[in-house]
């Protein structure tokens, strides 16, 4: 059974507007810099630097979107709206309550992604037929995010810890996940950091979709690091929804 | 229906870690009564409420809703339950209309059967004119009215209230009392937690009074204070700090003294006589009250102690 919850929301249309302004602010403003310059056309493999940082905004922005709506949202939704103990009382199980929060991130992440691919097709150097699987991909890792930090939230009896979890993950993904270099000119200590995390799966599948540079070895390691992310993340937020509501 | 129960608990515990919540209770209660759980705060009765709405499992002991076991039939009987938590979970950025539909939708009932359905209740709690502005907006005892009609959306069997009334003014407990009496005249069974003793003498045709996880009395308002109190009460107040020290010239003035902080009850049959019997014996209380006996006296004979906090 599907259980779409919320979809009134008034706040879906602005969830790209940040994306769209780091495209433009980075991509636009930091590409004049970069972009005459032949060494650092190498390094990026001779495409203009918005088209190197564009593909990757969608990955960090299904992160973003994922870590916004699951870290205060999910607690809430046990202490302060309780709008899971009320789902709990009816004919619903935790798994459900589980999948109905999934698919509202899911379809979170989607319109914000497709904000940002939207921009990502006006933008001749962006413009490809790759945008159509790098969505989905975008949104695979945005689902990543939201496992592991609604499980982090629902286990959590209070949002102390929120924050850091914004300052501490989600920020230095975000500036060190390979969205805006290539994380090989990272030190070499913390290349492997980065090859762990989703988030640069994430962006490189998304960049290789729509440069089509992505081979298909690649692409195949990329999405199964993604599922071997996600899945136990699923598992567990099954099993902290299914004991705090159900307790 | 039948008339076998709707719940039925032997022996039931509930334990968190190692704190004792419901110390093995026994309970019956059939199709169409209403019943009530009665005692302060902390007595297992929301504990006790949690088990019977199948989210909470039972640590040991039998419990039966509809005649189904909540461990393996949880959602089944879910599926046929109201209920109306003690804190209102209702969705403050949507419309009272929204929050019935959705409701609605997660027992899987049409979504035009949905709209139906939460035009009528809306209707039935009063708040047709309210139905289309935002939650937030409605005042404590609207909102406990719209959760009232949001449990009552899968037409349930049983409706289970917590604190039904806690924190509304007088008005809006009457309203409220109301609507739930012409509920229980349309054959649903309603069992509520409450610590007012008024609530309890309105509304349930039998009752438990609970205390520290355990029943210590059971039967119909009626019946309990016949059985555990007498037919008149005295109220006296002496002046401040004075109560404990009349004790001793009260002793033999009707059945049972009760000395609390702020008065001395006299449970008697015939309330003015000992009220002439303090005066004869030369005693000038500040002021006096004759009442008939209360579930309160009836609480405080089994607990030792005041259900207000």
């Amino acid at each position: 059974m599907f259980v779409l919850r919320r979809i009134w929301k008034t706040n879906l249309t602005l969830s790209f507007l940040q994306p769209l302004l780091f495209f433009l602010g980075m991509g636009l403003g930091v590409g004049s810099l970069i972009d005459n310059r032949t060494s650092s056309a190498d390094a990026l493999g001779n495409i203009s630097y918005a088209a190197f940082l564009g593909p990757g905004l969608l990955a960090t922005t299904a992160m973003l979107t994922a870590a916004g709506e699951s870290l205060w949202p999910v607690l809430g939704g046990f202490k302060w709206e309780g709008f899971y103990e009320a789902m709990a009382a009816t004919r619903l199980t935790a798994t459900q309550v589980v999948r109905g929060q999934f698919l509202w991130l899911a379809v979170r992440i989607g319109i914000a992604v497709g904000g940002v691919a939207l921009v990502l097709v006006v933008h001749p150097d962006t413009r490809s037929f790759g945008i159509i699987p790098a969505i989905p991909a975008a949104m695979l890792c945005g689902l990543v995010f939201t496992a592991w930090i609604t499980a982090w939230a629902a286990s959590r009896e209070y949002d102390t810890s929120f924050s850091n979890v914004q300052r501490l993950v989600v920020t230095p993904l975000f500036l060190f996940g390979g969205a805006f270099y290539p994380v090989d000119s990272l030190p070499d200590l913390l290349k492997p950091v980065a090859w762990v995390t989703p988030l640069w799966h994430g962006v490189e599948l998304c960049r290789g979709f729509i440069l089509q540079t992505l081979g298909f070895t690649e692409c195949v390691l990329h999405l199964l690091v993604l599922v071997v992310w996600l899945i136990p993340g699923w598992v567990i937020c099954n099993h902290l929804f299914a004991k705090r509501l159900y307790r | 229906m039948s008339d076998s129960p709707v719940i039925l608990a032997h022996s039931l515990v509930k334990r968190f870690g190692s704190f004792e919540a419901v110390k093995g209770i026994d309970l019956e209660v059939s199709p169409g009564e209403s019943f009530g759980f009665l005692g302060p705060n902390g007595a297992g009765k929301s504990s006790t409420m949690r088990m019977i709405a199948g989210v909470s499992p039972v640590t040991e002991g039998v419990l039966r809703i509809f005649g189904l076991d909540p461990a393996v039939a949880g959602s089944a009987i879910r599926n046929r339950l109201g209920v109306v938590p003690q804190a209102d979970n209702l969705d403050g950025e949507l419309t009272p209309l929204d929050n019935l539909v959705i409701y609605g939708r997660y027992f899987d009932i049409p979504r035009s059967e949905c709209v139906e359905r939460a035009r009528e209740l809306l209707e039935f709690v009063q708040l047709t004119d309210r139905s289309g502005g935002r939650v937030d907006a409605l005042s404590g005892g609207m909102k406990r009215r719209l959760t009232i009609a949001r449990g009552l959306m899968n037409r349930p069997e049983m409706l289970l209230l917590d604190e039904p009334t806690t924190g509304l003014d007088p008005q809006a407990r009457h309203i409220l009392w109301d609507r739930l009496y012409r509920l229980k005249q349309q054959g649903v069974t309603l069992v509520l937690t409450t610590h007012y003793m008024d609530e309890a003498e309105q509304l349930c045709d039998r009752l438990v009074v609970m205390d520290a996880g355990r029943i210590v009395a059971e039967g119909s308002p009626r019946d309990l204070i016949t059985n555990y109190s007498t037919r008149e009460v005295l109220e006296l107040r002496f002046s401040a700090g004075q109560n404990a020290q009349h004790e001793a010239q009260l002793t033999g003035l009707g059945e049972r003294l009760e000395v609390l902080a702020d008065r001395v009850l006299v449970y008697t049959e015939d309330g003015e006589s000992a009220l002439r019997e303090v005066h004869t014996r030369g005693m000038r209380p500040e002021s006096s009250l004759v009442r008939r006996s209360s579930l309160e006296d009836v609480f405080l004979r089994l607990t030792g102690r005041s259900l207000a906090e």
